[in-house]
Order: structure tokens, then sequence, then C-alpha cells
């Protein structure tokens, strides 16, 4: 199990896991960048991936179709917001029309990835998820965190 | 588990009806037992007609349900319905989680196909 955290973060408003891998930086990376290697993970195994654009590089573009097991397609598109290979990379990911352009109607999720060394070898990954369709929908992925909610959870939990 | 289409747009509906510090109140507040929009005004420093819309936008998104009492309005929070915008952050991280799984299993699989760190494909 890579996951090494996550948790929900009600300052910054986002979603942040940690994983550890036992490879170098520049390996883990690749996975971001070879679209090949990249769909063998991005997709569940019931919604395979298959990236038909990726230009990894800021303002770059990129287009995948994910198939369901009835034969589904479910389009999305990335844009790089930064990307500093092999540490860093930042990018809008959301669904798309059957061309791959972007579906204004459709929430839109923010992506922030970091890879760092790990003291002794192997590489810590953080990625941040956030939502951004709606100005202030960052702030609901932390509604789980605060108080007010938490004790309203706690009383459902009560109630059932 | 995997926050697929549908999800996604429900997720995004809640979400929406749920991004306003008011609002969340609102449902909190409501969620052991029924208020009276009135009462609720009372609370914020805001008009009863602003509250009234408030109470709209949580009923359309099923978060609440309102009832008529007398001259009364009554508003309950809608368990299930907060229940499952709980569950949709869960099933957000989780298939981050799952994700992530399978990167692992496809970095074990590169390295053991090739273990030279002079790949290709690597952009340094």
């Amino acid at each position: 199990m890579p996951v090494t955290g996550a948790s929900r973060d009600t300052d910054a408003r986002t979603l942040t896991l940690t994983a550890s891998f036992d490879a170098p930086v520049e390996r883990v990376w690749t996975l971001w960048s070879d679209p090949r290697l990249l769909e063998r993970w991005w997709g569940p195994p019931t919604w395979p991936a298959t990236f038909t654009r990726h230009e990894l590089q800021p303002g770059g573009r990129s287009t995948y179709v994910m198939t369901g097991p009835d034969g589904d397609r479910a389009h999305g598109w990335w844009r790089f917001v930064s990307a500093d290979p092999p540490h860093r990379l930042e990018f809008e990911d959301g669904f798309a029309d059957q061309e791959g352009e972007p579906d204004p109607s459709m929430p839109v999720m923010v992506m922030r990835v970091s890879l760092e060394e790990r003291t002794g070898g192997g590489t810590l990954m953080t990625v941040v998820v956030a939502f951004t369709s709606d100005a202030d929908m960052e702030q609901v992925l932390a509604m789980g965190m605060e108080e007010g909610f938490t004790a309203a959870m706690n009383q459902v939990d009560g109630l059932l | 588990m995997v926050v697929e289409l549908g999800e996604r747009e429900e997720a995004d509906r809640l979400f929406h009806a749920l991004a306003d510090a008011t609002r969340r109140d609102i449902v909190t507040r409501t969620m052991g037992r029924e208020h009276s929009v009135s009462d609720l005004a009372r609370e914020y420093p805001m008009s009863f007609a602003a509250v009234q819309k408030h109470v709209a936008v949580l009923e359309r998104a099923a978060l609440v349900t309102k009832r008529r009492h007398g001259r009364e309005q009554l508003v309950r929070g809608n368990v299930e319905a907060v229940r499952r915008t709980h569950e949709l952050l869960d099933g957000i991280e989780a298939s981050w989680r799952d994700r992530l799984d399978r990167f692992a299993l496809v970095l074990a699989d590169e390295l053991a196909r090739r273990p030279d760190p002079t790949d290709p494909t690597d952009p340094t």
C-alpha cells in the first residue's frame, strides 16, 4: 500500500494524499510523462483510459477517453498550469465532449503533484486535489473537517 | 470505488449547495430538529428573504425538506443527503487511493522490466 497519508485541510481547502515509492524521482516521473505508462494507472480497470494527446508542459493539453464495461465512453481533458520535470506538475482535469473539447457545464478539478526524494532513497509523492468549478467549492471539500459539520455527522451516525 | 460521471455531477450539485457558510450552518442546525424559517432568519445578519433563498437552494439539492405548519415554514435537514455528501467526499479519496495503488504496481512492473536507470523516456 503506497499511500502513507490522506487529509482534508480546512484552511487550504483541499484533499491531500501522500504516497511513498521505492524508486528514484526520475523513474516515478515517467509514470506521469509517458502517456503509455500513464494510461495503465489513471483509469480504473473497469474504465481504462487511453490518452490521445499528452503535452506535459505549461499551457499544454492532454485528452483522454475512458471506456466502460458496456462500451460507454467518457472523455476527459487536462490543461497543464505548470510543469517542472521531474519534481512538480499542476493541471486541471475536466470532462470533455466527443471531440475532446472541455464541457463547461461539468466540474473541473485541479491536481497539484510533487515528487521529492525520500531520505535514504525512494520518492515521496504528494497529490493535492481541489475543486474549482465554483469559487467556493474548494471550501466544501474541507467541510467534513469543520467542527459544526463534524458534530452534525456524529449526530447523524447516532441517529442511524 | 470510482467517482464516475453521475457521481461527480451529483457531487457538484451538492457541493454547490453547501459552498456557503450560512447554508452549511442551516443544514447543521436543522439536522437534529425542525426550525422555522423565521427562527433561522434571527440567527443570521440578513433578511428573511435572503435566508429563504438559501433554504430554497438547499431544498433543490435535497439537503433539507420544508413543510408548512400554520403560518410557519418548518425546515429539517435531510440526514440521508448529508450522509451522501460525506460518502462522495470519501469516494473521491478512495478513488485516489485505488489510483495510487495502481501507480505503485505499474512502477514496480516498469522497474522489473527496465532496471537500467538511463531510461530513454527519462526527460532529464
